[in-house]
């Protein structure tokens, strides 16, 4: 029988509630803001190009420390044009398909990627459908599992679910202190489970939401320190520990050779998840080994590659010679 | 050796009764649902399967052997709103007679090997949770070690709520698999059912190179519900139907269920599982491309790449095998081939 936790008593749940509203504030500092606060050097890229910019997501390449990188963020308003603007940072199909373009870009330059989470979740309005959210999610959370560079997320406000998690996939996920990381918005769980909205309060204590939670799930790797009361306070402090934080996350992964990093990359997603197996707690998954993957792109003897045309369909006796790798 | 699947006679509901169809309002025998394939007989609106029905559906009979069927869920969160998950998820056993709400295993269609996982809505809403998660990574990484075609036929509402972000990284867990798919040449069909919404669309689901939809079954991102109140206005006719997505682009086809085994079974045929081909070891062969870099690095690291992938690799000259940023870089053109069948 599993042990059962009480339910969370009143202080739990307004602890847990005052670090969703310290996420939430309005003067945290946005991607944005932080950007020339870390980097030395930004150019912001616009548009997916297949349909438009999506001003809830930005990103580019950076300077840390004179070294290249390529940062992409979610982007909230920090007044009412600007959310109204900037659709209070919840992304459309098109946001997150910038966000793959750049991704690619990295990957083809070798750049890493800085990712900075900070989203109530992707808008599930009409037009985010009929171009294809759920699709948009999907290929960039597939993108992030296999581009083959050092990937940093950092969530520094609201990780709200899907949108967060396409791109926020990476080898090092950090949280600030008074981040929050769910899988729906504690109003969205209330209305759900609660059947009232105004049981947000309840629903995030249950959801363990908080980044120290996050951490003992082994969802996140570690937290960053805010100042003062929080990170709202004091801007350039809370970038001095972001970028801190992102020197040695980069330094650490940054000297692991690629196959080591993918293969860690998909260790760490497999093994997140709790259940029991023939009645005892999981066991580490045997992971298929990376051997194949890499031995594709290497050419590893022994190793099956993607066909050409002409094995897949073999041409007639008379037909042209295939011609070999020279 | 073998199991018979142990859900193939459970049905739906009691087999002397009468449902009314919610599309047409017509009462229909239950048994003449059945024989239908749970499709009114009077307007074709497609009823909700259940695991075994769907099975006996699609596959060779006989030829289902579930696997990894003893996951049970825990209670990571110690989550309890009115009620705490692991009496929810003891209720949803009892209803159901499953003890997840996906069965992943190996059959045939036609002859031809597959490795399929299916949803099942009636428990807790098809939500995926670390076992769903973890029992469609397991189907996916089965395909890529047995190279055998992946199905999967999904109904769910999303991830689930009871835990928490654990959950939601499923989404990542399901998906990773996929690239190593494409890199091996081995296809993945994807059947939407009703209804498919949230983190299974919004994950692999949206992702198989062929993607089949059952008639009229809602398929979104965002429950109807919720797209409605988040944004505060009518939502468009048709909106988040199969047909919509058909028309939008995100499917390939919609096709009844009494076409669906014959359409699974000629696109398998259509998408064959690529050949393998072990390829010789080539001498002094370098390739600088964006995959290239790869290359590079085996070189530079020899070591580790042996540890990692379980090979060896002889390590270059000037492998210096320092270097806190991947290959490259130098500004120094690079020994450049032009060989790369990608
Ligand atoms: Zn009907």
């Amino acid at each position: 029988m599993t042990e059962l936790m009480a339910p969370p008593d009143h202080a739990a749940v307004d602890a847990a509630w005052r670090r969703v509203q310290l996420a939430r504030h309005p003067q945290r500092p946005r991607t944005l803001d932080l950007i020339p606060r870390i980097f030395d050097d930004f150019i912001e890229l616009h548009g997916d190009r297949g349909f438009r910019d999506d001003p809830a997501i930005v990103g580019g390449p950076a300077l840390l420390e004179g070294r290249p990188l390529m940062v992409i963020g979610h982007q909230k308003g920090t007044d009412t044009e600007s959310n109204i603007m900037r659709n209070f940072g919840s992304a459309h199909p098109e946001g997150f398909r910038k966000a793959q373009r750049l991704m690619r870009l990295a990957d083809k330059l070798g750049l890493p990627v800085v990712t900075f989470l900070d989203t109530a979740g992707a808008f599930p309005g009409p037009a985010a459908e009929e171009r294809g959210q759920a699709e948009a999610i999907a290929s960039s959370i597939k993108l992030m599992t296999g581009i083959q560079v050092p990937t940093v997320v950092v969530i520094v406000g609201e990780g709200g679910s899907g949108g967060a998690l396409a791109i926020g996939v990476g080898d090092r996920v950090l949280a600030l202190e008074n981040a929050v990381y769910s899988v729906i918005s504690p109003e969205g769980c209330a209305a759900i489970l609660w059947r009232a909205p105004e049981a947000a309060p309840m629903a995030a204590a249950a959801m363990r939401m908080t980044a120290a939670d996050q951490l003992e799930l082994g969802v996140i790797d570690g937290i960053i320190d805010e100042p003062g009361e929080g990170a709202h306070t004091d801007h350039e402090a809370a970038a001095r520990a972001i970028k801190r934080a992102l020197l040695e996350a980069l330094t650490t992964i940054g000297a692991t050779a690629t196959p080591e990093l993918l293969t860690n990359r998909y260790a760490r997603l497999r093994h997140i998840g709790t259940y029991t197996e023939d009645g005892a707690p999981a066991a580490e998954p045997e992971l298929p080994s990376l051997r194949h993957r890499i031995g594709r792109i290497l050419r590893l003897p022994g190793v099956p590659r993607r066909p050409r045309w002409s094995e897949v369909w073999p041409s007639g006796e008379d037909g042209p010679e295939s011609e070999d790798e020279s | 050796m073998p199991i018979k699947f142990p859900f193939s006679r459970r049905r739906s509901g009691p087999t002397d009764a009468w449902t009314k169809c919610p599309s047409c309002d017509q009462q229909v025998f239950n048994k003449q649902l059945e024989r239908n394939l749970r499709v009114c007989p009077h307007c074709g609106h497609h009823f909700r399967m259940g695991i075994g029905e769907r099975i006996e559906l699609l596959l060779d009979e006989g030829t289902f052997v579930e696997r990894d069927a003893s996951l049970e869920s825990g209670d990571p969160l110690g989550f309890a709103d009115q009620k705490p998950y692991p009496d929810r998820i003891e209720a949803a056993k009892v209803k159901t007679g499953l003890r997840e709400a996906a069965v992943w295993g190996t059959g045939a269609i036609d002859g031809q090997r597959v490795a399929i996982g299916l949803f099942d809505f009636r428990f807790m809403g098809g939500s995926m949770g670390s076992v769903v998660g973890e029992k469609i990574a397991r189907c996916f990484e089965a395909a890529l070690a047995e190279r055998l075609p992946a199905i999967i036929v999904s109904a769910s509402g999303g991830a689930r709520m009871q835990e928490g972000t654990l959950s939601l990284l499923q989404l990542a867990k399901t998906t990773a698999p996929l690239a190593r798919l494409d890199d091996a040449g081995v296809p993945f069909i994807s059947i939407l059912t009703d209804p498919t919404t949230g983190g299974v669309l919004a994950s692999f689901a949206s992702l198989g190179d062929a993607i089949i939809a059952e008639p009229r079954a809602l398929i979104g991102f965002a429950g109807a519900r919720v797209a409605s109140g988040t944004v505060g206005e009518d939502l468009p006719e048709g909106f988040q139907s199969a047909e919509f997505l058909l028309e939008r682009g995100f499917v390939d086809m919609i096709t009844p269920r009494a076409e669906l085994r014959s359409t699974l079974s000629r696109l398998l045929r259509l998408l064959p599982v690529a050949p393998v081909e072990a390829i010789e070891p080539e001498q002094g062969q370098h390739a600088w491309g964006p995959i290239g870099v790869l290359s590079g690095l085996a070189e530079r690291v020899g070591g580790a790449v042996s540890e990692t992938i379980g090979i060896k690799v002889e390590p270059d000259a000037g492998g210096s095998g320092n270097g806190d940023r991947p290959a490259r870089s130098s500004g120094a053109p690079e020994p450049a081939t032009t060989e790369d069948e990608r």
